[in-house]
């Protein structure tokens, strides 16, 4: 049989690490639930990849998960409960395995000390309360001999180094096998010609069969067996192990007498195993549980060896495997391509069709045909778009057990709460901000979040609370960390940053030049430079990677009350429908999720507040207009304000007004990153191809709203002053 | 050859179940879970059925009592897939009807000479 495992090897990893996934979310639920079904779950997780494990080859997991099992298989019987220590311990297993897989993925040998270490960690706990599991670990004779059948389980190895070598010899051993099979064996698909079947191909087989038990006719139940058989088996190289393996799956369901009457092989050998023998099944649970226990026999020795010092690497990478290339697609996206597909070439058969023998009179329903091939095209490219894109709770989900493992090495309490997790996200702009994400949730709580005590003097409630929000602004996809903390105090910072030589003692800076000080490499405020953070390399290589890409940062913070960090991500490949319009010569997209309203400018809503300032009267809102004309210095079919088309977009809960000379079409744009091509504009989001080949640029909402209100603060403070 | 059905919500172990099997000529269907291998087992015919003991929905123990119930499989091979740590399970499991099982970790050749076993 050559069937090539490595085949299954890549849907092994893939489905062993979802596993671990679930398995260390229902192992954070774990503490506050008693649904039986979250420690099912996590039984299960476990099981499966022992099972595959050992399939697939993979000894070194199948042992550790094995331990794994044990526990988990008690505390699913309700024989044990799940403390803090277990639980800390199997979330280090799930990060250790997802180690392993890694490793064996990139086709190398996994480090085995961090699961040596857990597997010892793990019978401790385990030895505790059941002293055996110790000893069957630390020592086989020893468990042999409690076991009871110990002289039974030693020949019976010595019988197979008998058999393996004996073969050269011409063993022939002689058997007679008594079985009494009870009358319901039939029922559960057990045919005891089969197990005759295979005893003959043991050795030479003669039966007979005792059929005075048989009922008359009348009372006979053809479900049930009441023959019984005398089996002579001769010729024989088995062992009794050999014969009670054939009748392995009937064991409990008949009476077995096996006796040796004739052998040639050694006499010793003899002695022992020709007494007569009634199987308990209690001898094959034994000699079973014997055979699997040996691997980790080999682990008790190596974990003695082990200096218990020697630490695995905790590095995150351990965590997250490499970036695959590989992508998970929902079914429902692979589904509704296939429909796409299976249109377009209807579309496309038509239309051949139509190609064929065309005349004037089939002008109608050419058109159709392109029409439908125009929405087959626009549907298809928004199919294959989505499929990029994934929900962000693919890099929310390590969160929940990352902040856990913070707060708890720092003492600290931390509630998470994770808001917009199916805001989706493409997949390569999700690889590239989960390490930062990572740094910012670590910072907030080791530098934003106060001790319990400091928070209950403030009072606080001793918890403190970590938000994860993620939502569509726009063209882009702000993600929002922020914590109910200590806040930034801007006058440490201005002092660390004085000291450090970034800035004169003398410089004047406005609040958030002085958060962005943060973000310079080298800088870092915590007294002490604890492990989770406080190194000074991180903010600036969080701002590094989010501008690479074509992102920024925004920090809002208030003493006491707490920090925000935004993230502002663009969606590079995302498509955004959008209103076509026109100033002037320039084609502008505007998104349309953002318009309020299209409206014709009557002149007496108008009103001139100060200067340059207009506003709009819109029912109870007073709009500012924006010229767009005038933002981006072109020139414009209509300038003046009356009668003129008006698009009230919004943004933040904040209107605008901004003027346009006519409105075009509405449709599905692909955006292109302007910064990645040229620079950042302000007002600006990005670009894209229109049909006609012509570039248009795709309009910032939010940037014209705060560059707006930015101008007319400005002024006023000018007029102020 | 048989028509074998085989229940795993493991993916992997289905597919190499499947695959071992398919190159020894016999036909096969697979279900993730009790439930869904039940539906299939009533659906058509099945000469043997392997089947997982830990699955969501509906486990291989209920499967396996469902399935005796039902007289199309009054006495049809069933094989449990098991690891050696569940001897009680496979008590459990004949209990409830099985014909026998396969211990994991198993390899391709041992599971067609435990299908060649049953199917005779």
């Amino acid at each position: 049989m050559s069937i090539d495992m490595e085949q299954f090897h890549e849907v092994f990893f893939e489905e062993s690490l979802e596993g671990l996934d679930v398995m260390e979310q229902a192992l954070l639920i774990i503490g506050q639930s008693n649904d039986p079904e979250v420690i099912n779950t996590i039984f299960r997780a476990a099981h499966s990849i022992k099972g595959g494990s050992g399939t697939f080859g993979f000894g070194d997991v199948a042992n550790f998960t094995h331990v794994l099992e044990t526990l988990l298989d008690e505390a699913r019987d309700g024989k044990r409960e799940l403390n803090e220590e277990c639980i800390e311990l199997l979330l280090r297993s799930c990060d250790c395995l997802r180690g392993m897989f890694t490793a064996l993925q990139a086709k190398e040998t996994p480090n085995l000390y961090q699961s040596i270490e857990l597997i010892a960690a793990f019978e401790r706990i385990l030895g505790a309360t059941d002293k055996t599991v110790n000893t069957v670990q630390a020592d086989a004779v020893t468990q042999t001999s409690q076991a009871g059948s110990g002289p039974m389980l030693s020949q019976n190895s010595k019988n197979d180094a008998n058999t393996s070598s004996g073969t050269d010899n011409k063993v022939t051993k002689h058997w007679q096998i008594k079985f009494v099979p009870e009358p319901q064996i039939l029922l559960a698909g057990n045919e005891p010609l089969r197990l005759f079947r295979e005893l003959a191909a043991l050795g030479d087989l003669a039966t007979s069969a005792d059929i005075s038990e048989v009922p008359n006719f009348a009372d006979l139940t053809v479900d049930e067996c009441f023959i019984r058989w005398d089996l002579e088996l001769s010729n024989s190289s088995a062992s009794k192990e050999d014969i009670l393996e054939v009748f392995d799956w009937v064991i409990d369901e008949c009476t077995l007498d096996i006796q040796l009457v004739g052998d040639n092989t050694s006499t010793q050998d003899n002695a022992m195993t020709s007494e007569p023998f009634e199987v308990p099944s209690v001898d094959i649970e034994n000699m079973l549980t014997t055979n699997t226990e040996e691997p980790e026999q080999q682990f008790a020795g190596a974990d003695k060896k082990a200096a218990p010092e020697i630490r695995a690497p905790r590095s995150d990478k351990n965590t997250h495997p490499s970036s695959s290339s590989s992508i998970r697609v929902g079914i429902d996206k692979v589904d509704s391509l296939i429909n796409l597909v299976g249109e377009l070439v209807i579309t496309q058969s038509m239309l051949s069709e139509l190609g064929n023998n065309f005349d004037m009179t089939k002008l109608e329903r050419l058109f159709h045909g392109l029409e439908q091939l125009l929405q087959n095209t626009k549907e298809l490219q928004e199919s294959v778009m989505r499929i990029r894109m994934l929900p962000i709770s693919f890099a929310f989900n390590r969160f929940p057990r990352m902040v856990r493992d913070v707060a708890i090495q720092i003492d600290k309490k931390v509630e998470l709460v994770i808001l917009g997790e199916n805001t989706e996200l493409d997949k390569t702009v999700m690889e590239k901000i989960t390490d930062p994400l990572v740094h910012l949730v670590r910072n907030a709580i080791d530098h934003g979040i106060e001790t319990p005590e400091e928070r209950i003097r403030k009072g606080k409630p001793e918890q403190g609370c970590i938000r994860l929000d993620a939502h569509h602004q726009g063209g882009n996809v702000v993600i929002e960390v922020s914590d109910d903390g200590k806040g930034l105090n801007t006058l440490i910072i201005r002092n660390k940053a004085i000291e450090k030589g970034l800035i004169d003692s003398n410089e004047q800076l406005s609040d958030n030049e002085i958060y962005d000080l943060l973000f310079q490499p080298g800088f870092s405020t915590a007294a002490q430079v604890s492990d989770i953070s406080g190194r000074g390399v991180g903010m600036d290589v969080v701002k590094r990677n989010i501008k690479s890409l074509g992102g920024r940062i925004v920090v809002q913070s208030k003493v006491d009350v707490g920090t925000t960090i935004k993230v502002h991500l663009p969606l590079t490949l995302a498509i955004l429908d959008g209103q076509l319009v026109r100033v002037g010569q320039q084609v502008f997209i505007i998104p349309l999720i953002t318009i309020v309203e299209s409206l014709q400018v009557k002149p007496e809503l108008v009103n001139r507040v100060s200067g340059d300032m207009v506003m709009y009267r819109l029912r109870e809102d007073n709009v500012p207009i924006i010229y767009l004309y005038k933002e981006f210095d072109i020139s414009a079919d209509n300038t003046d304000i009356d009668n003129a088309l008006l698009v009230v977009v919004e943004s933040d809960g904040q209107k605008i007004g901004l003027l346009v000379d006519d409105l075009l079409a509405q449709q599905q744009v692909v955006i292109k990153s302007l910064e990645s091509n040229y620079k950042r504009i302000e007002g600006i989001s990005g670009a894209t191809i229109l049909g006609d080949g012509s570039v248009s640029m795709i309009l910032d909402i939010p940037g014209l709203i705060t560059a707006s209100c930015r101008r007319s603060n400005v002024k006023r403070q000018f007029k102020v002053a | 050859m048989a028509q074998i059905l085989i229940v795993d919500d493991s993916a992997s172990m289905r597919n190499m179940v499947a695959t071992t099997l398919k190159s020894a000529g016999h036909q096969v269907t697979d279900a993730p879970d009790g439930q869904a291998g039940l539906n299939k087992a009533k659906s058509s015919k099945f000469d043997v059925i392997v089947t997982d003991l830990n699955m969501p929905i509906m486990n291989g123990i209920d499967l396996v009592r469902n399935l005796r119930a039902l007289a199309n499989y009054k006495y049809t091979p069933i094989l449990l897939l098991t690891t050696e740590s569940s001897m009680d399970k496979k008590s459990e499991g004949k209990a409830a009807g099985a014909t026998g099982w396969l211990v994991k970790p198993f390899n391709p050749d041992k599971l067609l000479a435990t299908v060649a076993r049953v199917i005779g």
